[in-house]
């Protein structure tokens, strides 16, 4: 029994097919990793994925109210503190104890500080302990890593394998290595869409009008 | 839902967040008003009405912009929009967090503002009324143009001219009920209009809200 999957997905980007003919499963206690090179359509995919705009074609099958989505920003508002900034999503979603995400993410020190005066690392890994936060089984994450430093790549590796011993389930895009021996990992290039020219969808105004 | 309300409401009152914004603009509309037509008693007290609530319809309309802006450049909108809360009640508490931090203070401050332009006694009384009953539907109104903006750079300008033909009934009901309230006339259509107005916009418009900011997140 998978947590998420997709079937034959198609997602667009400005209304042109980016990615075409996506199918894959990811089941409780297990990571994808997707990789493709810029333009590809990681970001496109995931919101898709997250219900921000609706793909072409295909399926994704998942729970409901089972993701959690952490985009290229966090979300922060710099005139809250630490602890405002992750009470804030903790009542939102429910689970109201924000300690424990704290402590895995190595923010107890700063719970009193703007996030304002937050480095870029510690700002990401604030972003990052939102996900811990939600209570929610299936992560969805846009570059989690960037502007972390090796160490702190290290902390979110064991965020995500502890949230994958759980029975959760991570999707992730990502350039770098994040040292998750077992994640699988999913190449996007081949699933590329075809450019117009060689019969491939031309968009809804090129179908209506050209 | 109530979460999402006091971070809007403690966003506004620390730095930076435009709390008073909208009150100030509304005290220098009023403070200038004089200067401009003159220091006649009789003058200011035909025109206060109006000017009171021109003063409010233009302090509500310069804190627009911020209700979804923000939200949108750092990323909170995209994560609010994934979260278990309905974005129909999300536009719901951050019109009414608009509200609460410029129409509420309008409201509260319009009698002392009302003195400066001669306003006439049996007014003040309507003036309270007629803005705790209508600046709600701007707050609302706002937000509808503010969510069909919010990916706009400097979408300002388009905003107040979506926005401000919505605000033309609430403005005519408005400054007639105090027009009427304070030459004692009978003030029960105007109160009725602009009461049904607030309720029909609180009622439909986060819809149209949510809509918009689904499509301008795509």
């Amino acid at each position: 029994m998978s947590l998420l999957a997709v079937e034959g997905l198609c997602v667009s980007r400005g209304g042109l097919p980016v990615l075409e003919g996506l199918s894959f499963a990811v089941a409780p206690g297990e990571a994808l990793v997707l990789r493709g090179p810029n333009g590809i359509g990681k970001t496109t995919l995931l919101r898709t994925l997250a219900g921000l705009q609706p793909p072409l074609a295909g399926a994704i099958s998942m729970p409901p109210e089972a993701m959690a989505y952490a985009a290229h920003a966090d979300g922060l508002k710099s005139t809250l503190s630490v602890a405002e900034n992750l009470g804030f999503w903790a009542s939102v979603y429910a689970t109201h104890d924000i300690e424990p995400a704290l402590e895995r993410m190595n923010l107890v020190a700063l719970r009193d500080r703007a996030a304002m005066s937050l480095s870029a690392g510690q700002k990401r890994r604030l972003g990052l302990a939102r996900l811990l936060v939600t209570g929610r089984p299936v992560w969805v994450l846009d570059e989690p890593t960037v502007s972390l430093d090796v160490a702190s790549v290290a902390l979110f590796a064991d965020a995500v394998r502890g949230h994958l011993a759980t029975g959760g389930a991570a999707l992730i895009a990502t350039h770098i290595d994040l040292g998750l021996a077992e994640a699988r990992v999913l190449d996007l290039g081949p699933f590329k869409a075809k450019p117009p020219e060689e019969g491939g969808f031309k968009g809804h105004f090129d179908e209506a009008f050209g | 839902m109530i979460a999402l309300l006091m971070r809007d409401l403690r966003l506004a009152v620390r730095a930076g967040g435009g709390f008073g914004l909208g009150l100030a603009f509304f005290l220098i509309v009023v403070t200038l008003v004089p200067f401009g037509v003159g220091p006649q008693g009789e003058v200011l007290a035909r025109i206060a009405s109006g000017i009171l609530w021109l003063g409010a319809l233009l302090a509500c309309l310069l804190s627009l912009d911020r209700i979804f802006a923000l939200d949108f450049e750092d990323g909170s909108l995209d994560l609010l929009t994934t979260a278990p809360i309905p974005l129909e009640g999300i536009v719901a508490m951050k019109a009414l967090a608009h509200w609460i931090t410029t129409g509420l203070p309008l409201v509260i401050a319009a009698p002392v503002f009302g003195l400066l332009l001669h306003l006439p006694g049996p007014a003040y009384f309507w003036l309270i009324v007629a803005l705790g009953v209508g600046t709600p539907a701007l707050s609302v109104l706002g937000s509808f143009g503010a969510a069909l903006t919010v990916g706009l750079k400097r979408g300002g300008l388009l905003m107040s001219l979506l926005v401000l033909p919505l605000y033309v009934p609430t403005l005519i009901f408005g400054a007639e009920l105090v027009r009427r309230g304070a030459e004692g006339m009978a003030t029960e259509v105007p109160l009725m209009m602009l009461a049904g107005i607030t309720a029909a916009v609180i009622a439909v418009v986060p819809f149209a809200s949510a809509a918009a900011i689904r499509i301008n997140l795509r």
